[in-house]
C-alpha cells in the first residue's frame, strides 16, 4: 500500500522537474563529440587527403558497407580513386574509425540523414570529403610514413635519418 | 623415421631433415623468414629459435636455430618454452627496429610473411626510440616496385635470385646495418624469373607493379585455381579480381609442375585480360549497331549455319572443352587445327613420339632431379622459361650427389653446400642455333644449323645403341662431342633429353627420341621433355583433326563456305596473302574470341568468348598432364566460353549429341567416351555436385569486404551473387572454411599464415606433394614391352646457298607468344624486330649492327635492322618469332637477298 502511493507521489513530482523533450527539428539536441553519426573523410593538415586508401576500413566493417579503389598520383602518393559508403547498410558500430590508421575516416555527432530515397544514402568520395581535420588535429601520416611523397623525400619524415650512402663503409 | 618429442609429444618424422621443415611438416606454428624450402637454410635470421634439451632429464636446454639442427633420433625439443619464444619475439623487435611504418600503404599488406610472424610472436610494440635508416629506391623495370626501407635483411632476395634463378644483376650492397639489396645502378631486373622476388621476399621490399596500378589486397580479391595459357608447361596459378577486371597472378604450389615459381611471362602476361583489345559484345557486321546481345548474335549465326556448309577451326590456346565442342559441332571430317602445318606436324609428332617411346617424360619436378641433361634446340628460357629454371637445379644434381653426400652435408645446408661444391656442375650439353641464356651453365655447347644439331643427336644415339642408325660423314670434332655426350649420359643415373618445337625442325626431335630410347634401352631411366608451341597443343593434337591448309583448301574447292574460328588469328599461322584469300572466299567467317586481330575484322560474326579468367576449362601440357582452370568471376555483358557458345549453337540447331549436353561434366564424359586415350580427365577435379559438408567452396576470403557497397553506385538493393553452374566453387565469401581438395585450391591461407608462405599448411611435407595428391592428372605414360622403332630420318649436311639465308625462328619470352604481348608491362619488354645474322656474313654482304637488310620469303617482303651474332651458324640467320610488326612466316625458310627489294613501308596493324 505505501509504496503504491509513494510511486504515485514520485510520478507526480515528475510534472514540476525540467523538461526533457526538445522541441526537435526547431530546436537540436546537444551530442557529445564523440557520438557515432554521419561518416566523414578528414584530411591532413597540410590539407591533402588523409585516407591512403589501405583498406582496413572496409575489411573491419561488418555489413561490408565500405568499398574503395586505392590509386596513386604521379609523386607515389596514395589516395582513393573512388570510396563509396553504403548509408541504408551502416550500423554506425566505429569499427571503420577505429581501424583507421590515419584518422582519415571519422564518426561525426550528426544523424540527419534520412532519405526518400534509398539509393541517396550511397556515398560517394565527394559526399564523404570534408575539408578539415575532423575530431583528431595534428597528424599527418605521411609524415611518419616510410615511403616518399611529393614534398617529402626518403629521410624527410619524423624520426628519420637520411638516406644510407650504399658507397660508404663508415660506421 | 626418427621420433622427436615436442614439448613432450612424440611425433614420427623423416631422418634428414631439419627441425624447422619437420616441426612445419607436422602443422606447427614456428616463425621463419631466411629458410625457404626450395632454398635451404642458411640461419641468418635467427628466427626460428627453439629449445633443444639433451635427454628427458635435462631441465634447462639450449637456444637452437631450428633451421640449421637435423633431426636426431630420439631429440626432445619445445617450441613454446618461455625462453626460446621471449628470444624469438625480441629478434622480431630487432628487425622491427628499422621497418617504416608503411603498412597502410604497403602492397605486401595482409599477404605478408613479416607482418604474420610479427603477430605470431607476440611482437607488438615497438621499443626502439631512435631514429629509422631509410634508402633511395631504383628503378627495377615494369614488373616490380621497389622500396629498400621495408628490408629485414634476410637474404632471401640475391639467394633466390643469383643462386637459385641465376640472375646477375640483384646484388647485396655496402655493409653492417647499411645492407642494401638492388642493382648496381638503376635499370631493369634482366632475369626472367624475376618477378618471384615478390613472393620470395617476406616483406614489401619487392612487390608487384603490375598489381599496384589496381591495387587490391589479397582478403578482397576473388581468386580461383587457373592455369597459365603462355606456354605449354601448364604452370599452376592463382588468379585474383576485384571489380570485374584481372588484378594479379600468383604461384599456385604443385609440387609436379611449378612448385615455389613461375616465369616473367606467366605472372604478369595476364593483362591481356584488361586490355583495351578485349572483345566485350558480340558484333554481327550486318546489323546497325554491330555491337549485338548474345540472343540476336546466336540467331545469326543459326541462320549462317544453316544456309552454308560449315567447317570449324580450332585453337591450342583454347580450352580441350572448346576445342571438342567445335568438333562435334562442325563434325570430325571437317574439324581443322588453328596452327601453322610446321607446328602442326610438329606438335603431332611430338604427340606419337611420347605414345610410343620407351623412355617416360618427366614432369619439371623430375627434370630437376636430373643428373645430366642434353637439350637439342631448343632455347628453353625463351620458349619453356620455368623448364630452363628446372635445368638450372638439374646441374647442381652430380655435385649435391657425389660430393655433398660424400662430405656428410644435408643438402638444406645452403651456404655449406655451395661453398663444398663451388662452382662444379653437373654434365649439361647444349645444341642449339644460336647463344641461350643456359649457355654459362653448359658443359659444352654446340652451336649450328639445325641439320648439324639433329646429325649430333644421331651420332649420340647411335653411340649409345649402335641399333640407332648412325651418321655418315661426320667430322671429327663433332664426333668426339658425340662421343663425350653418350659418355656423359650413360654415366648419369636419370639423364633427362629435352628438346621441342620451337626450331621447327623434325629431325632434331627424331633425335632426341632416338638418344632417349637409346638410353632406356640400356636400362638407363632416361627421360624426354619436348616443349609445345601453346599451351594446349597438345590437348589439340590428342582430339585429332586436320591441317589448317585443308581448311583452306575446303573453301577454295568449293566443299565448305563458311568457317568457325575459334580463338585463333590465323594471321599468325598462315601468310598473310593465303589468310585474307581465305578469309575473303569464305560467305561467312563467324570468330570466337576474346582479343581483336586481323582476324577478327574479317568476322562477319564475332562472339565474345571469356579469356582464361572468364572460363571453364581443361589444358593438355607438354608432358600430357591434364589440368582444369577454373572461371574466376562471373563475366558481365555478355561474354561467356566458346565451349558454352559453341553448345547453345548446337542445342539450337538440334544437334543430335550436343543437345543432350547439359553442363560441363557431360562435355568432359562425352570427349572421353570419343577419346579414350584422355580417359581420367574427368577426374582431374571434383564434379560440379562436389559438396563438403553440403557446402560449395568459396572463392572469397571470409575477410572479403565490401559487398553491400561494390555495386551500390549502380543499384542499391543488391542483386543475388551470381553462380557457377560449373563447379563446386561458388563466386561468395560463403562456404566451406576448411582445406578444399587440391585440385581447386582456389587460395592458399590459413589461421596466421595470410602470405602466400601458408602453403605449408597444404603440404604432405614442407615442399613435398599437397596433400590429396598434386593436381592434373597424367594421360601419357610409356607402355612397357612396347619396341620403340628408331627413326632413321638423318638429316643430309646442311649446304648454304649464295644469295640465300636459312631463316630460323628465334623466341622471345616477352613478345613471342599472343597473348602475354598484349599485356602492358610485357610489351615494355617486346625486342623490338631484327635479323640476326652471322658476323662474317655480314662483313661479306657489308652490313653493320642496326643497318636494314631486305630480304623476302616466300614471296613476303621483310627489312630489318641486323643484329651480329657471332654463334649463328654462317648461311643461317635468326627471325624473331611472332613479335608485333614482324608479318609471319613458316620458319625456317630460305630467304631471298636481294638489296634491291623494293621495299615500301607499309602501314603496320598491331592489336
Amino acid at each position: 500500500m505505501f509504496s503504491l502511493l509513494r510511486s504515485m507521489w514520485l510520478t507526480f513530482l515528475h510534472a514540476f522537474h525540467k523538461r526533457d523533450t526538445i522541441q526537435y527539428p526547431e530546436q537540436k539536441a546537444i551530442l557529445p563529440t564523440r557520438w557515432r553519426g554521419r561518416i566523414v573523410l578528414s584530411r591532413d593538415p597540410d590539407g591533402g587527403e588523409r585516407c591512403v586508401a589501405c583498406n582496413l576500413c572496409a575489411a573491419a566493417c561488418p555489413v561490408d558497407c565500405i568499398s574503395l579503389q586505392a590509386t596513386e598520383d604521379e609523386t607515389g602518393r596514395r589516395y582513393p580513386e573512388f570510396f563509396r559508403i553504403n548509408f541504408s547498410r551502416c550500423i554506425f558500430c566505429g569499427y571503420c574509425e577505429e581501424a583507421c590508421p590515419t584518422y582519415a575516416i571519422q564518426l561525426v555527432p550528426d544523424f540527419e540523414m534520412g532519405e526518400y530515397n534509398r539509393q541517396n544514402l550511397v556515398y560517394e568520395k565527394k559526399d564523404l570529403l570534408i575539408n578539415g581535420q575532423g575530431k583528431y588535429h595534428g597528424y599527418n601520416y605521411y609524415k611518419v610514413a616510410g615511403m616518399a611523397i611529393g614534398g617529402k623525400d626518403k629521410g624527410e619524415a619524423e624520426n628519420e635519418r637520411p638516406p644510407v650512402d650504399v658507397k660508404s663503409l663508415i660506421p | 623415421m626418427a621420433t622427436i618429442y615436442i614439448d613432450n609429444t612424440p611425433f614420427e618424422v623423416p631422418t634428414g631433415k631439419n627441425l624447422l621443415e619437420v616441426c612445419l611438416s607436422l602443422g606447427q606454428d614456428l616463425p621463419y623468414f631466411c629458410w625457404h624450402p626450395a632454398m635451404g637454410s642458411v640461419g641468418a635470421c635467427r628466427q626460428c629459435a627453439v629449445k633443444v634439451y639433451k635427454d628427458e632429464n635435462d631441465t634447462k636446454g639450449k637456444l637452437f636455430m631450428s633451421c640449421m639442427e637435423q633431426v636426431r633420433d630420439g631429440m626432445r625439443i619445445s617450441i613454446v618454452d618461455p625462453e626460446a619464444k621471449e628470444f624469438r619475439a625480441h629478434i622480431i623487435g630487432w628487425l622491427m627496429t628499422n621497418h617504416p611504418h608503411d603498412c597502410a600503404v604497403c602492397d605486401e599488406g595482409g599477404a605478408c610473411h613479416l607482418q604474420d610472424m610479427t603477430v605470431m610472436t607476440g611482437h607488438n610494440y615497438r621499443n626502439y626510440t631512435f631514429d629509422k635508416r631509410t634508402y633511395i629506391n631504383q628503378y627495377l623495370g615494369p614488373f616490380l616496385n621497389h622500396e629498400m626501407n621495408r628490408c629485414i635483411q634476410c637474404y632471401r632476395c640475391v639467394r633466390y635470385y643469383k643462386d637459385y634463378a641465376g640472375g646477375k644483376d640483384l646484388d647485396v650492397f655496402a655493409a653492417h646495418n647499411h645492407l642494401y639489396f638492388g642493382r648496381a645502378e638503376d635499370g631493369v631486373l634482366e632475369s626472367e624469373f624475376s618477378g618471384n622476388l615478390a613472393e620470395v621476399c617476406p616483406t614489401g621490399v619487392f612487390t608487384d607493379k603490375t598489381l599496384k596500378q589496381h591495387y587490391t589486397r589479397k582478403w578482397d580479391l576473388t581468386m580461383a585455381a587457373s592455369v597459365c595459357h603462355h606456354c605449354s608447361l601448364g604452370c599452376n596459378i592463382t588468379a585474383g579480381e576485384r571489380y570485374g577486371t584481372l588484378r594479379n597472378i600468383t604461384n599456385r604450389y604443385n609440387g609436379e609442375v611449378n612448385g615455389y615459381f613461375l616465369c616473367d611471362r606467366g605472372r604478369f602476361g595476364y593483362e591481356h585480360v584488361n586490355s583495351v583489345s578485349r572483345i566485350r559484345k558480340s558484333l554481327v557486321r550486318s546489323n546497325l549497331p554491330e555491337a549485338t546481345d548474345k540472343y540476336t548474335a546466336l540467331q545469326t549465326v543459326v541462320q549462317l549455319m544453316r544456309q552454308g556448309r560449315v567447317i570449324g577451326i580450332g585453337s591450342p590456346r583454347a580450352s580441350l572443352e572448346s576445342n571438342f565442342m567445335l568438333k562435334t559441332l562442325v563434325g570430325e571430317d571437317n574439324f581443322h587445327h588453328g596452327v601453322s602445318d610446321a607446328e602442326h606436324d610438329l606438335t603431332e609428332l611430338s604427340l606419337k613420339i611420347l605414345k610410343e617411346s620407351d623412355a617416360r617424360t618427366p614432369s619439371l619436378r623430375e627434370v630437376e632431379k636430373a643428373d645430366a641433361v642434353f637439350i637439342l634446340g631448343e632455347d628453353l628460357t625463351n620458349t619453356a622459361p620455368m623448364l630452363a629454371l628446372a635445368v638450372r637445379q638439374a646441374v647442381r644434381q652430380e655435385p649435391l650427389l657425389e660430393q655433398v653426400s660424400e662430405a656428410k652435408i644435408p643438402v638444406w645446408q645452403d651456404a655449406a653446400v655451395r661453398e663444398l661444391v663451388q662452382s662444379e656442375k653437373g654434365p649439361l650439353f647444349i645444341a642449339v642455333p644460336t647463344a641461350t641464356k643456359l649457355d654459362e651453365l653448359a658443359t659444352q655447347t654446340y652451336f649450328a644449323d639445325p641439320d648439324a644439331i639433329a646429325r649430333l643427336g644421331f651420332a649420340v644415339a647411335n653411340i649409345i645403341y649402335p641399333e640407332s642408325p648412325g651418321v655418315r660423314g661426320l667430322k671429327n670434332n663433332d664426333l668426339h662431342l658425340a662421343q663425350q655426350i653418350a659418355d656423359a649420359l650413360m654415366k648419369a643415373k636419370n639423364p633427362v633429353i629435352i628438346s621441342g618445337t620451337s626450331s621447327g625442325n623434325e629431325a632434331i626431335v627424331k633425335a632426341a627420341a632416338n638418344i632417349a630410347n637409346a638410353l632406356v634401352a640400356k636400362e638407363k631411366s632416361a627421360g624426354i621433355v619436348l616443349t609445345l608451341p601453346t599451351s594446349n597443343s597438345m590437348g589439340l593434337a590428342m582430339l585429332g583433326g586436320h591441317r589448317l591448309q585443308s581448311a583452306f583448301e575446303a573453301v577454295e574447292n568449293g566443299y565448305a563456305d563458311t568457317v568457325i574460328i575459334v580463338e585463333s588469328d590465323l594471321y599468325r599461322l598462315a601468310s598473310e596473302g593465303a589468310v585474307t584469300n581465305f578469309l575473303k572466299s569464305c560467305k561467312k567467317v563467324i570468330v570466337l574470341d576474346y582479343l581483336h586481330s586481323q582476324t577478327t575484322e574479317h568476322a562477319d560474326v564475332l562472339l565474345a568468348a571469356g579469356a582464361f579468367s572468364e572460363a571453364d576449362g581443361t589444358l593438355i601440357n607438354n608432358e600430357g598432364r591434364a589440368q582444369r582452370f577454373y572461371q574466376v568471376y562471373p563475366t558481365i555483358e555478355d561474354i561467356q566460353e566458346s565451349w558454352r557458345w559453341l553448345g547453345e549453337l548446337g542445342t539450337i540447331v538440334a544437334h543430335d549429341q550436343i543437345s543432350w549436353w547439359h553442363g560441363y561434366d557431360d562435355i568432359l564424359s562425352a570427349i572421353v567416351k570419343e577419346h579414350p586415350e584422355m580417359k581420367g580427365i574427368e577426374m582431374v577435379t571434383p564434379p560440379s555436385d562436389f559438396r563438403i559438408a553440403g557446402q560449395k567452396i568459396p572463392r572469397e576470403p571470409h575477410r572479403f569486404s565490401g559487398r553491400t557497397a561494390m555495386r551500390a553506385n549502380i543499384n542499391v538493393s543488391e542483386p543475388k551473387p551470381a553462380e557457377d553452374p560449373d563447379s563446386p566453387l561458388s563466386y561468395t565469401m560463403e562456404g566451406y572454411r576448411g582445406q578444399p581438395p587440391s585440385a581447386m585450391i582456389p587460395f592458399f591461407w590459413a589461421p596466421g599464415w595470410n602470405s602466400n608462405q601458408s602453403v605449408n599448411k597444404y603440404q604432405q611435407e614442407v615442399g613435398g606433394h599437397l596433400k590429396g595428391g598434386d593436381p592434373g592428372i597424367r594421360l601419357i605414360e610409356p607402355k612397357p614391352e612396347h619396341k620403340f622403332s628408331y627413326s632413321a630420318a638423318v638429316p643430309e649436311k646442311f649446304e648454304p646457298m649464295d644469295g640465300h639465308l636459312f631463316i630460323l625462328p628465334l623466341h622471345h619470352i616477352f613478345g613471342s607468344e599472343e597473348l602475354s604481348a598484349q599485356a602492358a608491362a610485357i610489351q615494355e619488354r617486346i625486342p623490338e624486330p631484327y635479323i640476326a645474322i652471322n658476323t662474317d656474313d655480314a662483313l661479306r654482304m657489308k652490313l653493320d649492327e642496326g643497318q636494314l637488310m631486305p630480304f623476302a620469303i616466300d614471296g613476303n617482303l621483310y627489312q630489318l635492322p641486323v643484329k651480329l651474332s657471332t654463334t649463328i651458324a654462317s648461311g643461317t640467320a635468326g627471325l624473331p618469332v611472332g613479335l608485333p610488326g614482324v608479318k609471319f612466316a613458316e620458319l625456317p625458310a630460305w630467304a631471298i637477298l636481294n638489296r634491291e627489294l623494293q621495299w615500301k613501308p607499309q602501314h603496320q596493324t598491331t592489336f
